[in-house]
Formats: C-alpha cells, sequence, structure tokens
C-alpha cells in the first residue's frame, strides 16, 4: 500500500513536471516573455506536486503506529497494568491480527485485534485520501502561480538550496547521533557505578555482572570492584605503544626515503604497493595475528625458553604496527615534500650531506606535520578493533608484560555487545561508557593532530 | 689536520650510506610483510577451491525406502533416504561392527541423505540398481587429502580415527576418493560443518550492505559536497560543519557500530542482524570520505569554467547543477568507490548490530538478516575445527579480489575521464 501511494506521488511528480513545462509553452505562444527557462515551471510544478505530500505521508508513517497503539492500549488504560505488560498484550494483539498467533486467545486480545485492525484500515484509507487532497490544492496553487506567468526559478532554486543545506547538516546530525547514543547510556551507568570507581578500579569482571539476577540489578554495592577500568586503559594504551614502536621507525623511515631519495621510478611503485598495506580489511590482519604471528611468537618464545601466550600483546601490537605503517609513511612523505627547496639547497649549500640535511633542516621544519601524522597513527592505533579482538586475550590482565594477553576498550566493546543485549543492564551500559571514553579520546586526538598538521600546511602555503 | 678532515669526511659519508640504508630497509620491510602476508593467505587459502568427494555404491532399494510400486515425483521426494544412505556407508566395509558403522557414516557429510535423494530426483529409473554417487566427505577427511592433516599424531588427539583412516586409504587406492573444483563454497550459505560451508549468504549481506550504503551516502555526500563547496557562506557555522566532517573521517568505526546499536536499533527498531541497519551504519561512517573527496574534486574545476558560465547569463545553481559538477563527477565516483571498498572491510560495526548471527539461508532482501563477508571471516576464523582455516583465507581472497577490482575501477575511472587543467 504504502509502496503504490509511493510510486504514484513519483509518477504524479513527473506528470506535473511535463504539464508545468507545456504551461510554459502556451504562455510562450501567447507572445508573452517567460520570466524562466520553461524547465523551471515544470520543476516548479513538480515539487509543489510531490513535496507535501511526501511531508505528509512520512509524518504519517512516523507517527501511525504510536497513535493506533495509544488507542488500542487505551482500553487497558485503567485496569493498572504495567508498561511491559501492555507492551506484551499490544505484540500478542499485533501477532493475533497478522493471524500468527499461537497462543491462548482471551476474548480481549481478541477484541483489540479486532480494533487494531479496524484503525488500521481508518488510517490507511484517511492517510491516501489527505496525500491526494494535499497533492490537488498544491498542484492548483502552484498552476495558478504559474499562468500568472509569476517567477519560478528563484523558488525553485531557493528550495534546491535549502536541499543541499540539508544535506550539509548530516555530518553534524552523525556528530549529534554519536553522541546522543552514548551518553544517556553512560549517565545509566555512571548512576550505579561511580565515576571513581570506573576510572580509578582495578578489576575489571564484567561477566560477573552478568550472571547476577536482573532482579538485584540496581544494588550498587554488588558491582564494586567489577567496572575498573584501569586494566582496559591500560591494555589500550600498551598495545597501542607496541604498534607505535613497529609503525614509527619504518614508516618514518619510508617516508623520507620515498620523498628525499627515491628516484621516480621506485617512488612509482613503491607508495602504492605500501599503501595496499592501508586498504587490507582489519579483520583480516586480525587472522593474520592469531594464525600465523601469535603461534610463531610462543615458538620462539618456547625454543628462547620464554612463556609466551598464545594471544600476546606483541602479536596484536606487532600486526597493528603493520596496519599503521602507510598511514604515517604517507602522511610524512607529503609532509616532508612540502617542505620549501630552497631550504634544502641552503644546507646543500653550506655542504652539507643529504641525510644531514634531512636530520638538521628538514626533519625540524617538517616535525609539526610529522607529529600531527604519529598522532593520527595512535588515534587509529586506539580505536582499531578487530586485531584485538582476535590476536589479544579477552581477559583484562593490567600487565607490561608484552607476552602476556591484555585486552583493550574496543575488544571489550565487542565481547560484551556480541550475542543480544539488555539495555538496561549495567554490563551493556559500561560498554557504551568505554565507547564514550574512546569517543572522547580519540577525538582529542585528532582535533589536535588535524590543528597541527593545518597550522604545519599554512606555514608554508 | 688534512687527515683529521678526510676521517670526518669519511665518517659522514658512512653516515650518509647507513641513513639511506635505514629507509631502504624500512621499505624492504614494509613489503616484505606485504609478501609474507599475501604469501600465507594464498598458502592457506587455495586448497578450499577444491572439494573432496568420496565414490560410494548405493542400492536405491525401494523397500528400505519405503516406497510402493511405480512411486509418484511426490513419493520419491518424501522417501525415507536415510537407510539405504546409512547401509551404503555401512557396506565400505562388510565386517564392520556398530561402532565402526557410526564411524563409517561420519566418514562423509551429514547431507550425504541428501545428495543420495537429488541422484534420484534426477534419474527416477534408479530403483532397484546401484549406482556410484558422489558424496561430500567429511571436513576431517577433507584436510587430510589435501594433506593439511597430521596423520601422525597419537589417536585420540585426532579427529579421524584408526579406522577411518584404513578405509580412506583403501577407497584412495581403489580410485575412490576424489577432488573437484568446490562449486558449493561459492552457492552454499554458512554452516556449522566446515564441508559445507560456503559464503552465499555473507556474500548477499556485504551487497546488499554496500547498496543501501550507496543509495544512502552517495547522494547525501555529494550534495553536502556541493553547498559546502559552492554555495556555503564562510562562517562560524560552516566551518563547524567542515571540523565535524573532518573528525568523523577519523573516528573510529566501532563507535559507528555503537551509533547504529543505540540509535538504529534501540530507538527507531530497526530489524537486528540484518543488512539495512548495516548498510545505514555503513553510510554515516562512508559519508566524511565521500564528501572529502567531492569537494576535492569541485575545488579542482577552474574557476575559469564557472566565470564563462555565469558571464553567460546562467544563474549560479544552473552554472553548478550544469557545469561545475559534471566535470567533477569522475573524482568524486572515484572517491565514491574507494569509500565503498573500505565499508566492504568493515567488520567491527557489523558485528555490534547483531550481523554476525548464524544465518544459513541466503538472503533474499536487505531486510533479512545476513553477515558478511569480513564477518564470515571473523565467524570461521573463531570456529576451532581444522576445515575453516582454509575457508577463511579463501573468504579473504575473495574478499580481497573484491577490494582490488574496486580499487582498479576507481583508478580507471580516474584516468579515463578525469580532465586535467592546467
Amino acid at each position: 500500500m504504502n509502496l503504490i501511494l509511493f510510486t504514484f506521488i513519483v509518477l504524479l511528480g513527473f506528470t506535473s513536471y511535463y504539464f508545468g513545462r507545456k504551461k510554459a509553452y502556451t504562455i510562450q505562444s501567447t507572445k508573452k516573455r517567460l520570466t524562466a527557462l520553461p524547465q523551471f515551471y515544470g520543476y516548479y510544478l513538480a515539487i509543489w506536486c510531490a513535496i507535501p505530500a511526501f511531508i505528509i505521508f512520512s509524518l504519517w508513517a512516523i507517527f501511525e503506529p504510536t497513535i493506533v497503539k495509544l488507542l488500542v492500549l487505551n482500553d487497558y488504560s485503567n485496569q493498572g497494568y504495567l508498561d511491559d505488560e501492555l507492551n506484551l498484550i499490544y505484540e500478542k494483539t499485533k501477532a493475533l491480527s497478522r493471524g500468527q498467533f499461537t497462543g491462548e486467545i482471551t476474548p480481549f486480545i481478541e477484541a483489540s485485534a479486532e480494533k487494531y485492525l479496524s484503525l488500521r484500515s481508518i488510517a490507511q484509507s484517511s492517510k491516501v485520501v489527505i496525500v491526494l487532497s494535499i497533492i490537488i490544492a498544491s498542484v492548483a496553487y502552484a498552476y495558478k502561480r504559474i499562468s500568472s506567468n509569476s517567477r519560478t526559478r528563484e523558488p525553485v532554486e531557493k528550495f534546491l538550496n535549502a536541499v543541499l543545506f540539508t544535506a550539509s547538516l548530516a555530518a553534524i546530525l552523525t556528530t549529534v547521533g554519536i553522541v546522543f547514543s552514548l551518553i544517556f547510556q553512560t549517565i545509566d551507568f555512571f548512576k550505579v557505578i561511580p565515576l571513581f570507581d570506573f576510572v580509578f578500579g582495578t578489576h575489571w569482571y564484567p561477566a560477573k555482572a552478568f550472571v547476577r539476577d536482573s532482579s538485584e540489578a540496581l544494588d550498587p554495592t554488588m558491582y564494586s570492584d567489577t567496572f575498573g577500568a584501569v586494566p582496559i586503559f591500560a591494555g589500550t594504551f600498551f598495545i597501542a605503544f607496541i604498534a607505535m614502536c613497529v609503525a614509527i621507525p619504518i614508516g618514518l623511515m619510508s617516508g623520507i626515503y620515498l620523498a628525499e631519495y627515491a628516484s621516480y621510478k621506485v617512488r612509482q611503485y613503491a607508495k602504492p604497493l605500501i599503501e595496499i598495506l592501508a586498504g587490507i580489511p582489519t579483520v583480516v590482519y586480525g587472522f593474520f595475528a592469531a594464525l600465523t604471528v601469535g603461534p610463531f611468537l610462543k615458538e620462539l618464545g618456547t625454543s628462547m625458553g620464554l612463556e609466551v601466550s598464545a594471544e600476546s600483546a606483541l602479536a596484536a601490537g606487532g600486526v597493528m604496527g603493520i596496519m599503521i605503517i602507510p598511514f604515517i609513511s604517507s602522511l610524512s612523505d607529503d609532509v616532508i615534500t612540502s617542505v620549501p627547496q630552497s631550504l634544502r639547497d641552503g644546507s646543500y649549500a653550506m655542504g652539507a650531506t643529504k641525510s644531514e640535511t634531512i636530520k638538521r633542516v628538514i626533519f625540524p621544519a617538517a616535525l609539526p606535520g610529522i607529529v600531527g601524522s604519529i598522532l593520527l597513527g595512535v588515534s587509529r592505533a586506539i580505536g582499531e578493533t578487530m586485531i584485538v579482538v582476535m590476536a589479544s586475550g579477552l581477559a583484562a590482565n593490567l600487565t607490561l608484560n608484552p607476552l602476556e594477553s591484555t585486552s583493550t576498550i574496543t575488544a571489550q566493546i565487542v565481547v560484551i555487545l556480541i550475542g543480544d543485549q539488555a539495555f538496561g543492564d549495567p554490563k551493556t551500559q559500561a560498554a557504551f561508557a568505554l565507547g564514550m571514553s574512546l569517543f572522547l579520546v580519540t577525538l582529542c586526538l585528532n582535533i589536535v593532530a588535524l590543528r597541527v598538521v593545518k597550522k604545519y600546511r599554512e606555514k608554508y602555503e | 689536520m688534512n687527515k683529521n678532515k678526510e676521517q670526518l669526511l669519511n665518517k659522514r659519508y658512512k653516515a650518509e650510506q647507513r641513513f639511506r640504508l635505514y629507509g631502504q630497509s624500512a621499505i624492504f620491510m614494509a613489503l616484505l610483510f606485504l609478501t609474507i602476508f599475501i604469501f600465507k593467505i594464498f598458502s592457506t587459502g587455495y586448497s578450499a577451491f577444491q572439494k573432496t568427494w568420496l565414490i560410494v555404491p548405493v542400492t536405491f532399494d525401494a523397500e528400505l525406502m519405503m516406497l510402493e510400486q511405480n512411486p509418484s515425483k511426490e513419493d520419491i521426494q518424501d522417501a525415507d533416504y536415510y537407510d539405504i544412505a546409512l547401509k551404503s556407508m555401512a557396506d565400505l566395509d562388510p565386517n564392520a561392527n556398530e561402532d565402526q558403522e557410526n564411524e563409517l557414516k561420519r566418514m562423509v557429510s551429514y547431507f550425504f541423505e541428501k545428495e543420495i535423494k537429488n541422484e534420484l530426483l534426477n534419474d527416477p529409473s534408479l530403483i532397484g540398481k546401484t549406482k556410484e554417487v558422489y558424496l561430500t566427505a567429511s571436513d576431517d577427511l577433507d584436510q587430510v587429502f589435501k594433506g593439511n592433516y597430521p596423520r601422525d599424531l597419537p589417536e585420540d588427539q585426532r579427529r579421524v580415527s584408526d579406522y577411518q583412516l584404513k578405509i580412506f586409504d583403501q577407497l584412495v587406492a581403489n580410485g575412490k576418493v576424489e577432488s573437484k573444483f568446490n562449486i558449493s563454497f561459492f552457492t552454499n550459505a554458512d554452516s556449522r560443518e566446515a564441508e559445507l560451508a560456503g559464503i552465499a549468504s555473507s556474500f548477499m549481506g556485504s551487497i546488499f550492505s554496500i547498496l543501501v550504503c550507496l543509495m544512502i551516502a552517495f547522494p547525501v555526500a555529494v550534495l553536502a559536497a556541493i553547498y559546502l563547496e559552492e554555495f556555503a557562506p564562510k562562517n562560524r557555522f560552516t566551518d563547524f560543519i567542515e571540523v565535524n566532517i573532518n573528525n568523523l573521517a577519523a573516528v573510529p568505526s566501532i563507535v559507528f557500530g555503537l551509533l547504529g546499536l543505540g540509535v538504529l536499533l534501540a530507538i527507531f527498531q530497526l530489524p537486528r542482524s540484518t543488512p539495512l541497519v548495516g548498510g545505514i551504519t555503513l553510510s554515516l561512517m562512508t559519508l566524511p570520505t565521500i564528501i572529502i573527496a567531492a569537494r576535492a574534486s569541485l575545488k579542482a574545476v577552474p574557476p575559469s569554467i564557472r566565470e564563462a558560465a555565469l558571464a553567460m547569463g546562467a544563474s549560479r545553481m544552473q552554472t553548478t547543477m550544469h557545469h561545475t559538477v559534471p566535470l567533477s563527477m569522475p573524482g568524486t565516483l572515484s572517491g565514491t568507490i574507494i569509500g565503498l571498498a573500505q565499508a566492504l572491510g568493515e567488520t567491527a560495526p557489523l558485528i555490534l548490530i547483531g550481523m554476525v548471527a548464524f544465518v544459513n539461508t541466503i538472503p533474499g532482501s536487505p531486510m533479512d538478516p545476513a553477515a558478511s563477508l569480513p564477518v564470515q571471516i571473523y565467524i570461521w576464523a573463531e570456529s576451532a575445527e581444522r576445515g575453516f582455516v582454509e575457508k577463511v583465507s579463501a573468504c579473504i581472497m575473495v574478499l580481497l579480489g573484491f577490494l582490488i577490482t574496486m580499487n582498479l575501477f576507481a583508478q580507471i575511472i580516474r584516468h579515463k575521464f578525469e580532465k586535467k587543467w592546467s
């Protein structure tokens, strides 16, 4: 039904475009001067035909279920049901009206199912009537405006401009959506778990909260020593540190080499090849770390008499470092190439070798940009999920031994939220609180990094 | 003095060479990782494209199948195949006791009944006759045949018993084991049994997600880019939008998963585990990538084009829509494809919105529960069975193949259609 109506509106829109343009030609044939190109008359009519109808149509789609639900449940309002019970009754009603109800049919539910069906059919038919009358009214208005040869290009362009502007709000909406989805759960979480326990507690066992009965869930004392995030934060930064130990030397040196030494040919082939590393999905890195690097390190450690966990921080961090190499190398390559040639020439003229020029002149000049690229790399490392989930442990150990397993913010979010979630459970809320801290940390890093890089660019432009 | 100078110079030249070497070795290391990586994936994955079949003589005994004389098509459809299937496996070793018969049964996949049934459905005249039927070998034997399974382990640490190996070797010696191209890997949905598991369901899931993502992200991103590049006044607000876009591009993907979970599933009540929700989540993630690419290519259109159009009396909207935007399309499209390739490889947000559920049917629309290729990789990689290791690598090969094709396509669009202004 909705689909038919939708298609109908679209078709009407096209037809009105045609009629609008035709009207313009008729006006033209009476030797009157048109105020805009004929197609604008068409657009004008089409917009007036379709847009109001679509707005009504979508508002209807949003509010109809809620209103129908309210009306159906109105019968039960004075009988002292809880919200959950009312929801259940409504679900049963809907199932029965679709004929999918399996269970005991009570006369009450049968009555509300009938009511539901009749309300739905009333809603459907009145929707069609209202949408059609809106179309007729607005087309009539627009057609009159066209016939009197009033302006059409300006309104059409204003409308397009409004559409463009709305689209550009999408980015803000997404950010708002992120904050919105995180903040309420986080606040609820901190109502149960004190912020202090979360930030300074050293024991993280969310599984402990899970086995408890939901009726006891609001007793805060039982969660003491369950949601202390220190091991998680420590693990996150530790793995990121290991990753940067791999990524910075290799990424930076290859960036420098590509920018300063490499011949055109080497650059042409090596740069895209290294960038392939950035295009490989992280789950593939995770598989590689878990299947190849982890067991390899374990074997290597055993042969040297060390005890290495199969899921070590070193394996996850090392592979993550490989993933970050291209970010650092291509960003620092860009930064170094944008250092003005005059600085190099000055240094060469003083008799410095190429490496001395790089180390003493170019590197200091490019340092802000390089720091920016490293910060972006760190932010990647902190936010990286799949490698850690697959290759590092899931138990949160507070350790600084790279051969043991540790866990990270992202891995814990996945562990908690994989499978079915119950909203309102402190364990689920804990995942959102972790997400919030992750978002804030990466946001700060990104803002600082982007600002540093921007400042640097401005300096040499 | 002179000698000292020479020594110093030599030292400086050596330092120069060393530095150069560091750079070379850094590049070499990066490329080495890439090579090891690709090699490892291919060497473990290529065998998944072959599947091992046991050729077993099956007697289509009407009595055992509970079939009457001259059965109709429906009768054959409903007949009981378990007994003849079991019997044909047990007949591989006439002296087998009950335990051993069970082990014989486990040499093929649990699908063997259906494979025998299909054989009869194709040719109903087989009733009462004996025919050699291809049956899918169990994943452990499949691995043994491919040489991936260590046969020298003690028996209690192996999932294949000595007895099964003995019969299997006999079959191999008689030429009754065959390896063929594994079509079912591409046509089957996911399964708990490695020998039957395929990528069809996750592949369709990926396609649907990407389509949803494209349909949402592309129009919104292009319109937003046009506004910001061509129409937006320079003020605080547009600066704010710009900062927002740049930040969104660097927000960890898992945060978008939380967004999908907290807003799309919890508030809008969209169906869980579906490519629809996955696609919307991914579209929010790709939005900044496409906006940035589209803005860059709009910026690359020289102002003279705009000035010429304006001078001819076109309005600003006409100038943009008729001249600037079409000229910027190649760059925008290639940026879009690259953004989609990123979205295609994304795993974490999809796990959070429940696309990690076990789905053994092939989804027919974006509203059906599905996995996606990267999530399938994750699911299989977490399975303990040995048979899944090669499947994971094969799935990775398919995924990488896709990503490479998309990126090449983006390159081609850029080089073929983009105008060079200079």
